[in-house]
């Protein structure tokens, strides 16, 4: 039971991480994060089932961390569209040494 | 420590504890609040410098104002005019009051101290200890003064001659611009020169020591405007770095040797570095090139001509009477060590013997007159160094006091002679050359007291009786010529030559310089007093004798040429003719000097009545000689002046050029210090490795990796999420493979 609840969560997260390096959309690579905080989340849970439930309460955490991140994440993108008129992170990179 | 609970024990059983010699600490602070007061007055902004653009009435302005045709005197002469200018310092009379009223106090505490020496009896020096200096493991090095009949003698002569040429100078540089700055910097030097010798121990010595030459720089560059000043300055300062070196180089070997540096501890302990020993004649070598720097002797006496470019006054204080004698004092002072090494000590009457003879040839073809006099005082002070070479402690003392009397009395005659002939030029914005003797002659009639009292200087430093270089010369001599036979120098050899015939040698040169100094001198009075006239008309209305100032103390140093004789008499004078105690020095330097005189002399026999008659006829037959040939053969109405001179041909020429030492120095060294520093040091090392290879190849590298840095930040996050993962899955890869 528990292995294939992890085969999942590894799948999702994978499938999270292959976002984040494959795309180039800021949005996309944010949901993609987001997918993988999820994974995460379900790891949690998971393993709470077995070994107690301070699993559950990390994931109340990391909700809420996640949500404070969505927040000030999508800020930041929707400041830098009003700035640039696109979200490419391509043509982002103002920090280039 | 042992050695120090004596001092303690001694000092406190002292007879001189509780007397006046408890002030002794005030010999030197004297002259040292002048310096203070001086200096403060010289900073005080009343004094504006000569070469100030804003000083609104500069005098060589106005000069050049009223005629600007003519150049100035001051740049006529290059190796130093004694120039001034006409401004009066404001507070030049606190000056005036305090630069000689503080070595008039000076002395009036050393005559006092002086009596309260005379009436006891005092073996041991009286040692004063004011605060530990270096208390580092065995190295106990206190500031602490010392009072001995040495050292006595010594600060007589400086507080009193110091004191006479002081009040020269009232008058001498009155007119100056600098005029506190030059009292500030003579009596730092008196305070440094008491330093040198009651300092107790050879690093307060040498404190003095240093103190002296730091002085003489300033003074001799003190009108530093020209570059010849300020050059002749640091050349003395340069030149005696080297032997300073060895002066160092002989402390450490003591301290390593016999662990201690203080002069009674050194002379308790000399002994154990045994007599004769390697170690002992290497100690004495080194402190010996001190003192050729110092004093003046072959090799590093190249400074000392060139120091005549400071006022006059300071060359009859410092480069006449008192600095330059400091080697003699350190070698006599040190006299329990030269004495245990008859090797060393006869490098030392060797050297003088040589200088004396060097310089006394050099003085023969000198035209500028304090050249003359310079050269006649390396040429005594090798006199000096030949009576403490044989081991005739005394006797070089005794020619270093009257040494200090006949040539500060020449250079002070000698400054108002240029002090004439300067202002003489100077009224008529001539820029004749005020020092040499082909523009003066026939000045007699101008300066008649100091005519008459550089007559009596010169027939005392060519040896005539009964003036007092008569005595002290014959004494060195009479010393050089007994110890010929029996003594540890006789017995001795020196690179082979046996000490017996070096000897012999010696004294030959010493009568041969003796006469060259008689010709010398003879022919600097001539030229200068006598015969025509070789200035122009209009410059001798203006010649005239120096303010009472001035004369005042030539008058009384001419008393002490006469009678400084007196200090200490031949018997074979007394017993002929009973004006005065024989060898009354030789007493009082007993306690200091007896036993080292007393262990070079050993077994020579003093010498007959009659063979000491016969060498005392023979100098002053050599002495009379030496006058009457000059006085024959020198035509001073045949000298032109110095403008329509020609230059002297074949060997005269190589003597007025001074053997080409300075040059032959100048390629040898000088030139290839140079060409090293410029291309080797400055080039390759300075350029080349440190600044290029070191300084900015390291630049270089911190670029290099910068520049690799920067390539990472791409600023694509995209490229940093990748290196994230791939880092994550590398490390979390090793931790499950390990």
């Amino acid at each position: 039971m528990l292995a294939e609840s992890l085969a999942l969560t590894a799948a999702l997260f994978t499938i999270g991480v292959m976002g984040v390096l494959i795309h180039r959309n800021a949005i996309i690579i944010f949901m993609c994060v987001e997918l993988m905080l999820t994974a995460v989340n379900l790891t949690f849970v998971a393993f709470s089932r077995f070994y107690g439930a301070a699993g559950q309460v990390f994931v109340v955490f990391v909700m809420t961390v996640s949500a404070a991140e969505a927040a000030v994440g999508l800020a930041i993108i929707i400041a830098i569209f009003r700035h640039r008129q696109t979200v490419n992170l391509k043509d982002i990179n103002l920090l280039r040494g | 420590m042992l050695l120090q609970s004596i001092v303690d024990t001694a000092s406190q059983a002292h007879p001189l504890s509780g007397t006046v010699a408890e002030w002794v600490w005030l010999l030197p602070v004297l002259p040292l609040a002048g310096f203070v007061i001086n200096g403060l007055l010289s900073l005080s902004g009343a004094h504006l410098g000569p070469d100030d653009p804003n000083a609104p009435d500069h005098p060589d302005s106005l000069r050049a104002a009223e005629a600007p045709a003519i150049s100035h005197a001051e740049q006529a002469g290059a190796v130093g005019d004694d120039h001034h200018a006409v401004k009066r310092h404001r507070l030049a009379g606190v000056t005036s009051i305090v630069g000689p009223g503080v070595l008039i106090l000076s002395f009036l505490l050393a005559l006092g101290i002086w009596q309260a020496m005379v009436g006891v009896h005092m073996e041991a020096p009286f040692i004063q200890r004011y605060f530990s200096w270096m208390p580092v493991g065995d190295l106990q090095i206190d500031a602490a003064l010392q009072l001995d009949q040495l050292s006595m003698v010594m600060i007589l002569v400086i507080t009193g001659v110091g004191a006479l040429i002081h009040i020269f100078s009232v008058g001498y540089m009155q007119d100056d611009p600098g005029y506190p700055r030059y009292f500030s910097y003579l009596n730092l030097f008196v305070f440094f020169m008491l330093v040198l010798v009651l300092g107790a121990n050879y690093p307060v010595l040498f404190v003095g020591w240093e103190g002296v030459g730091l002085c003489s720089y300033l003074l001799i560059g003190f009108w530093f405007n020209d570059k010849a000043n300020a050059d002749a300055g640091k050349k003395a300062f340069i030149v005696n770095r080297i032997g300073d070196f060895g002066f160092l180089v002989a402390m450490f070997m003591l301290f390593a040797n016999i662990g201690v540096l203080d002069f009674i501890g050194v002379n308790a302990r000399a002994a154990e570095l045994g007599a004769g020993s390697a170690v002992v004649t290497a100690i004495c070598l080194f402190m010996f090139l001190g003192c050729t720097g110092k004093s003046a002797q072959i090799p590093l006496y190249i400074w000392l001509p060139d120091a005549m470019a400071g006022p006059t006054p300071v060359s009859a204080l410092i480069h006449a009477a008192t600095m330059v004698t400091a080697g003699v004092y350190l070698i006599a002072r040190s006299a329990a060590l030269f004495s245990l090494s008859p090797v060393a000590s006869l490098t030392v009457a060797i050297v003088g013997a040589v200088t004396a003879i060097f310089a006394a040839t050099i003085g023969l073809k000198q035209w500028d007159i304090k050249k003359v006099l310079a050269y006649s005082t390396i040429s005594q002070l090798g006199y000096m160094f030949i009576g403490v070479g044989v081991g005739a402690y005394v006797s070089g003392m005794v020619h270093l006091v009257t040494h200090s009397f006949f040539k500060a009395l020449l250079f002070l005659g000698s400054g108002s002679v240029i002090h004439a002939m300067h202002s003489a030029y100077h009224t008529t914005h001539s820029h004749e050359d005020a020092q040499d003797m082909r523009n003066m002659g026939g000045l007699k009639r101008y300066l008649p007291i100091t005519c008459v009292l550089m007559w009596i200087a010169t027939l005392a430093i060519s040896g005539v009786p009964p003036f007092s270089g008569f005595f002290s010369k014959d004494e060195i001599l009479g010393a050089v010529f007994a110890r010929a036979h029996g003594s540890t120098l006789a017995s001795a050899s020196w690179l082979g030559i046996p000490g017996t015939s070096l000897l012999y040698v010696i004294y030959a040169i010493g009568l041969a310089s003796a006469l060259m100094t008689a010709i010398y001198m003879t022919r600097m009075m001539l030229y200068t007093f006598h015969g025509p006239r070789r200035m122009g008309t209009e410059e001798e209305q203006h010649l005239h004798e120096a303010p009472w100032v001035m004369t005042g103390p030539l008058v009384v140093l001419g008393l002490l040429t006469v009678f400084g004789g007196w200090l200490n008499l031949p018997e074979v004078i007394t017993d002929l003719v009973p004006i005065g105690p024989a060898g009354a020095l030789d007493h009082w330097l007993e306690p200091v000097v007896g036993g080292a005189t007393a262990r070079v002399s050993a077994g020579a026999s003093r010498l007959p009545a009659a063979t000491e008659e016969m060498l005392m006829g023979l100098a002053v037959v050599i002495a009379v000689a030496g006058i009457v040939y000059a006085i024959a053969r020198l035509k001073p109405e045949r000298l032109v002046p110095k403008r329509d001179a020609i230059p002297e041909e074949g060997f005269e020429g190589v003597v007025a050029n001074k053997y080409y030492v300075d040059e032959g120095l100048d390629r040898a060294i000088v030139t290839p210090t140079y060409a090293i520093s410029r291309n080797f040091l400055w080039r390759l090392i300075d350029n080349g490795i440190i600044d290029g290879l070191l300084v900015n190849g390291s630049a270089a590298v911190a670029r290099g990796f910068g520049w690799i840095g920067s390539r990472l930040q791409t600023g694509n996050v995209g490229i940093y999420a990748w290196v994230l993962v791939v880092g994550v899955v590398a490390l979390l890869g090793a931790f499950t493979l390990r």
